[in-house]
């Protein structure tokens, strides 16, 4: 029976068999959900670990004392704003590339760079502020090994992003980007709300719950 | 529909029964086998829960077969020479107690276990292909719903009895507060040996718990508290009760004991803390309460300072050991082994890895590697005459 | 060697080219042939088992009879260490990952996994990680001169993991050796369900996937979910180790439970997705053998996705010891409890399975049979262990010891065994003898129960684990001797699979596409299959596609 394959179906057959289907799911964007999930239980154990230990700290310096989450410029807020807004324009990037407006593409995909790096700066500058100015570092008490961990991890992954998102940018600008890669970028641009939405755990845990 | 039974005919002329019952219904599209399959398949079923029921009624009226059982495994009788630290002879409450659930659960999961192999070994020999049959196919059966819900609501059922009365165990042993008028002790696990301390009394000594019962063999409580000096062990005597972990960093572990017969019992360190783990035993003294005050007035005592032995104390006191060991009234007050005040009470040696006598005394002075091998306490590098009047010294400390 | 040769060689031999050594090394380290990986993946995962059993070999050998001097303490935590992060990260995973790999796509009728190079990626990260692991053995000896191989476990309790009790680089060669080969194993998990998703041939809705694809499915989701949170805590072990964090330092604050928590909501997940491999290969082999439909299909998906999902919400049942309250115990003592309902429906469809069918008792259904009695038993001493109080004093003994070798060896290793010998012919175009099939079965079942049922009663008689040596007074003396003893049957028995093996693959008599007369896809092709599976993608109408075929007159698509 070799090499036979089951619909050479011989004509006896009493009743015809039903039609069969095709399904239209894209791998790439499977494989990126997927991804996303495993990340997502990745950063959910990191926040478990930092929820579980909220206030069990012997020695300062605590949360209150150090974290300043006024609305002052290149203050966390201020940097969360922008890591947040950067998604919408990933979202206007990704519409114009749809309609293959390479050009306003090439526009919003830059501000989001931009303001993933912007973001990028203000961690950098406040974890240089902790560090030389609060004392506080990994090795400090759990806070410390807590909060970089996991804002640490979060830069990591915006690294990552702004990594893939530039290539993506240099693409552009050297012309390769058409019409018919949208749904490539429509991935990357899955992966990068995905880094927003976990800043939005990582806030809430971080500097709102954990803020005591 | 008619080509539907041909691949049949076989399994009806081959005149068996249920084969050709199924062929029929295989060609009506009934899922339903409403025939003695179901039946067959269901009566086991229904078996269980009368058994079940049965060993309900059994373990919870006074003369329960638990105790039938225990009654049998009364021979090893923990004391002295032959402990066997087996959960089958509990001499305190909740090792009972815990037994008696043992039992209903052996007797639940045996009787499933012993069905469901009936079951296999059953369809194993019935239905073997054997020599002379033909080779057609038997009949194709897709399911039956009503067989498969009874195989899903009977061992829901079964798992939610043993579920109510487990958890119920759970509640009536595991004790967070202290019981009316018990004994507290705090217990420390160390890498690889046992801090005991009787806040009570205000002494500490190690690896041998001393605990009383009343003269007239009335139980009293204990409760341990249990905490631990590096990493996480754990405190298990079979016959007294359940283990419970010693967690470092964690102060609220506590282990309840209600010895029911005096005895040496013996147990051991059940959670892998390292090196010499396989050697961090455990043994618990349970004596009448006048024996037990006796030893409490000994320990509370300082070292004896016996003149004769001047000279070994010197050596010890001049040796490292007083960085780690406590001997009360002397120079000596390490709290990193174990508190030699009295060590002459006990009858074991390096937590239980040799029994206390002044042969193994000296090897373990001269290297306490050899007795137990991976223990924190190095070899002293004493001459033999040193080790000889450290020994002395030590022998003194009853 | 049939294996290898695949459409390549002859077309190398066809144009002339001679094969040479190197070209045939590359060949095989450059793949990203799913039949390819998959071959090197069972592969290896059969030498880390014969290294595992070794080490196993020599536990048993030590502790034989009270005092012994075999090997010294050290030793044997690194052996019991080694063993079980062997068999369950370098001998469970390969297997697992390495059969989905080459079945799943011939399966659902699919030419190679979504993302061929992903899965070439997580194959390698394996095996290195798998090679860190045991370089261990040279070079952990660090700056403390402490060294040798990882001596802490297979759950790496906390803080026994930190600096101050574990010093040189062991611990270091742990972490890094199972995170590194856990990525690879989330990719191919990742690929999996993609290849899964996307990928099925016309026809084959997801109720119309083989048990076993299913099966796999799940299990892949599991990875997915369950392995990251291994990693995350991996990685803070891994800083408090480097960098001087704080997360499991005892000393300092952290939490030793937190680690348990953590490792075990992977750990019990994992021991998950190690059975529901086993339960996808008796799923295609005991309906073939009993040459009937699997009885129930729908029921058993549901139960494959109720064992998936409960299997996320018990991991405290390794925890009942640790002093948690009686409520948090109880919780878990009935979520544990309730597993035993979806497993036992599958255990009886099995079962119904076979009953008024017409069995042949060919090695791979022999070893099916030697799963069913054994998981039956492993899976009941489970549920004893969940009863919380009984657990109290068998936790942490030999009795745990006992249950999990009956589900991981007993369940996993004996279906793994009957995988080989139902799927080999496929893969290699050669049978492996029945005779010695039936020796190495029936030598492996006498020395695995011989070795593993005396386990529960040393246990019970308060035998904890991880001890070197025991007393003499204690009356543990005879169970073990009892188990050591059957370590040799099961040597033998292993020998005897490796000849077979070898015997076969050199000069196995020729198997033909379709030795079982079997109806899933994968023997529709030929064996071995070419590079690209199928020459024209199947379109399937039910469950069983070859028999449809082979029954024109009567097709499964009319009773699904
Ligand atoms: C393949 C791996 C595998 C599988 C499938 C299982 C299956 C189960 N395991 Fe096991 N387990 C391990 C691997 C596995 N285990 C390992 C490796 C450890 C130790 C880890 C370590 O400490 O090193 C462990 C430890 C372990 C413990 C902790 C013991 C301790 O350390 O104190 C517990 C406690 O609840 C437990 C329970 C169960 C249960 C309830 C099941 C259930 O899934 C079993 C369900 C199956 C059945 C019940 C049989 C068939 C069903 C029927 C015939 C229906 C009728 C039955 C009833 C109504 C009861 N296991
Ligand atoms: C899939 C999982 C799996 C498998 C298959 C096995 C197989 C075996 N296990 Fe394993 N075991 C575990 C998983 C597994 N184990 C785990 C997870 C632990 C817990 C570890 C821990 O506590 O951290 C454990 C712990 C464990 C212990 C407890 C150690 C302790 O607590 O002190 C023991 C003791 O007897 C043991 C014995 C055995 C034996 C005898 C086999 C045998 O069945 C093995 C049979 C195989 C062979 C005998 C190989 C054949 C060898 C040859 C043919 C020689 C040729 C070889 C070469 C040329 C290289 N195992
Ligand atoms: C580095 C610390 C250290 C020093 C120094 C040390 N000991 Fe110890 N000693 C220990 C430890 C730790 C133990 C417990 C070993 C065990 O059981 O694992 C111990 C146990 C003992 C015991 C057995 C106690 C018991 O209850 O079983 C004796 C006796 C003893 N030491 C005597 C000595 C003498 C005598 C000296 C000096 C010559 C000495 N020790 C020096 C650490 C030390
Ligand atoms: Cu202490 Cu094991
Ligand atoms: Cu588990």
């Amino acid at each position: 029976m070799s090499q036979a394959s089951a619909n050479a179906m011989p004509a006896a057959v009493s009743t015809d068999p039903p039609v069969a289907k095709r399904r239209n799911l894209n791998r790439g964007k499977v494989g990126m959900a997927c991804l996303i999930c495993s990340e997502i239980t990745f950063f959910g154990t990191l926040l478990a670990t930092y929820l579980y230990y909220i206030g069990r700290d012997i020695s300062g310096p605590f949360p209150h004392e150090v974290l300043d989450i006024s609305v002052a410029p290149m203050k966390v807020v201020f940097n969360s704003i922008f890591l947040l807004t950067s998604s919408i324009w990933i979202v206007l990037a990704v519409k114009a590339l749809r309609k293959g407006n390479i050009k306003m593409f090439g526009f919003w995909w830059l501000l989001t760079i931009l303001f993933g790096v912007e973001f990028l700066v203000g961690t950098g500058m406040e974890w240089y502020g902790l560090i030389a100015e609060d004392g506080l570092t990994i090795r400090t008490n759990l806070f410390g090994s807590g909060f970089y961990t996991v804002v640490g991890f979060h830069a990591g992954h915006v690294c990552c992003g702004l990594i893939l998102l530039t290539i993506v940018f240099v693409l552009t600008a050297c012309g390769f980007m058409h019409k018919r890669h949208a749904h490539k970028v429509d991935m990357l641009s899955w992966y990068w709300h995905f880094v927003d939405g976990i800043w939005i755990a990582v806030f809430t845990i971080v500097y709102i719950i954990g803020y005591v | 529909m008619l080509l539907g039974c041909l691949h049949a005919p076989a399994a009806i002329g081959s005149g068996d029964r249920w084969a050709r019952r199924s062929g029929a219904q295989r060609m009506t599209r009934h899922r339903t086998a409403h025939d003695g399959r179901s039946r067959l398949i269901a009566g086991p079923m229904g078996l269980v829960l009368v058994i079940l029921a049965a060993v309900m009624v059994s373990a919870t009226s006074e003369t329960s077969f638990a105790e039938t059982a225990t009654a049998a495994a009364e021979a090893p009788v923990c004391d002295g020479a032959a402990p066997w630290p087996t959960m089958f002879a509990p001499r305190s409450a909740p090792a009972q107690q815990i037994l008696d659930i043992t039992w209903l659960v052996i007797g639940i999961v045996g009787v499933l276990g012993i069905i469901v192999m009936t079951m296999i070994v059953f369809s194993i020999i019935r239905y073997r292909h054997r020599e002379g049959d033909d080779d057609a196919e038997p009949a194709q059966i897709y399911g039956s719903n009503p067989i498969e819900l009874a195989w899903t609501v009977l061992p829901t059922l079964i798992v939610f009895v043993l579920f109510l009365v487990s958890a119920r165990g759970i509640f009536e042993i595991e004790k967070e507060t202290p019981p009316e008028g018990a004994l507290e002790v705090t217990v420390v696990g160390h890498r690889w040996w046992w801090e005991f301390d009787y806040p009570e009394y205000g002494f500490v000594t190690a690896n041998e718990l001393h605990i009383p019962i009343g003269d007239d063999n009335t139980p009293i409580p204990v409760f341990l508290s249990l905490e631990s000096a590096d990493v996480i062990h754990s405190f298990w005597v079979p016959q007294l009760a359940g283990k419970t972990d010693v967690v470092p960093n964690r102060d609220k572990n506590h282990l309840w004991l209600e010895p029911n017969m005096a005895g040496t019992y013996v147990g051991q360190c059940a959670e892998y803390c390292g090196g010499a783990h396989a050697n961090m035993l455990i043994t618990v003294v349970v004596e009448p309460e006048s024996e037990f005050k006796k030893w409490v007035a000994q320990q509370q005592k300082e070292a004896v300072q016996d003149e004769s032995v001047a000279e070994g104390r010197r050596i010890f006191q001049q040796t490292a050991c007083i960085n780690c060991h406590t001997i009360r009234g002397t120079v000596a007050n390490g709290t990193f082994a174990p508190d030699l005040t009295h060590f002459m009470s006990r009858s074991v040696i390096g937590a239980g890895a040799a029994p206390n006598n002044p042969q193994v005394l000296r090897q373990w002075v001269f290297d306490p590697q050899t007795i137990k091998p991976g223990c924190d306490m190095p070899a002293m590098k004493l001459t033999s005459e040193e080790i000889e009047l450290v020994c002395a010294y030590l022998e003194t400390l009853k | 060697m049939t294996v290898l040769d695949g459409p390549n060689r002859e077309l190398q031999k066809a144009s002339g080219h001679r094969a040479t050594f190197f070209s045939y090394l590359h060949e095989w380290v450059a793949t990203s042939d799913h039949k390819k990986l998959g071959i090197m993946y069972v592969t290896s995962g059969l030498l880390f088992f014969l290294i595992g059993g070794l080490e196993a070999s020599m536990m048993r050998w030590q502790l034989a009879w009270s005092g012994l001097e075999v090997v010294g303490p050290e030793e044997f935590n690194r052996l019991f260490t080694m063993h079980g992060t062997t068999m369950v990260f370098l001998v469970g995973m390969p297997i697992l990952l390495g059969v989905a790999n080459y079945l799943v796509p011939l399966m659902i009728g699919a030419r190679d996994l979504a993302f061929p190079r992903l899965n070439a990626f997580g194959f390698w990260l394996f095996l290195f990680g798998g090679l860190l692991l045991y370089f261990s053995y040279f070079g952990a000896q660090g700056l403390y001169g402490m060294g040798s191989s990882p001596d802490v476990g297979w759950f790496a309790y906390a803080p026994l993991t930190e600096r101050t009790f574990t010093r040189g680089h062991s611990t270091d060669y742990w972490i890094l050796g199972i995170g590194i080969s856990g990525f690879g194993s989330i990719a191919t998990g990742i690929n999996l369900i993609t290849t899964i998703m996307t990928m099925r041939c016309p026809g084959m809705s997801l109720m119309k996937m083989p048990l076993f694809v299913w099966l796999m499915f799940i299990d892949a989701i599991l990875i997915m979910i369950a392995m990251p949170p291994l990693t995350a805590a991996q990685v803070m072990l891994l800083f408090d180790r480097w960098l001087g964090a704080q997360f499991f330092d005892t000393g300092n604050g952290g939490s030793a439970v937190l680690w348990q928590n953590l490792f075990w909501f992977f750990g019990h997940p994992e021991v998950y997705i190690l059975i529901l491999p086993a339960f996808a290969y008796v799923s295609e082999i005991i309906p073939v053998f009993s040459r009937k439909v699997i009885f129930g299909y729908p029921l058993m998906v549901a139960a494959t996705i109720a064992i998936g999902f409960i299997s996320l919400g018990v991991w405290v049942h390794h925890m009942f010891a640790l002093g948690l309250s009686p409520m948090v115990n109880a919780i878990f003592m009935g979520s544990t409890m309730l597993i035993a309902v979806p497993t036992g429906i599958k255990m009886f469809n099995w079962i119904a399975t076979l009953y008024g069918g017409k069995l042949r008792f060919q090695t791979p259904m022999l070893f099916s049979m030697g799963f069913l009695t054994q998981f039956l038993l492993g899976g009941l001493t489970g549920i004893m262990l969940a009863v919380v109080p009984f657990d109290w004093q068998v936790s942490d003994s030999y009795f745990v010891v006992g249950h999990f070798h009956y589900v991981l060896f007993g369940g996993l290793v004996f279906s793994i065994f009957a995988a080989i010998y139902y799927w080999l012919p496929k893969v290699s175009g050669r049978m492996l003898s029945e005779t010695i099939g039936k020796w190495h079965f029936w030598l492996l079942f006498i020395g695995f129960n011989l070795t593993f049922g005396p386990m529960h009663v040393s246990g019970m008689l308060g035998m904890p684990r991880r001890i070197y040596t025991y007393h003499p007074d204690r009356g543990w003396e005879l169970w073990n001797l009892l188990s050591s003893i059957g370590v040799l049957f099961q040597i033998a028995g292993i020998l005897f699979f490796a000849y077979n093996v070898i015997n076969s693959v050199l000069r196995g008599k020729k198997a033909g596409d379709d030795p079982w007369d079997a109806w899933t896809l994968e023997w529709t092709t030929t064996s071995p299959p070419p590079e690209y599976n199928f020459s024209e993608i199947p379109t399937v109408h039910s469950r069983r596609p070859l028999w449809d075929q082979k029954h024109p007159e009567d097709p499964d698509w009319k009773y699904e």
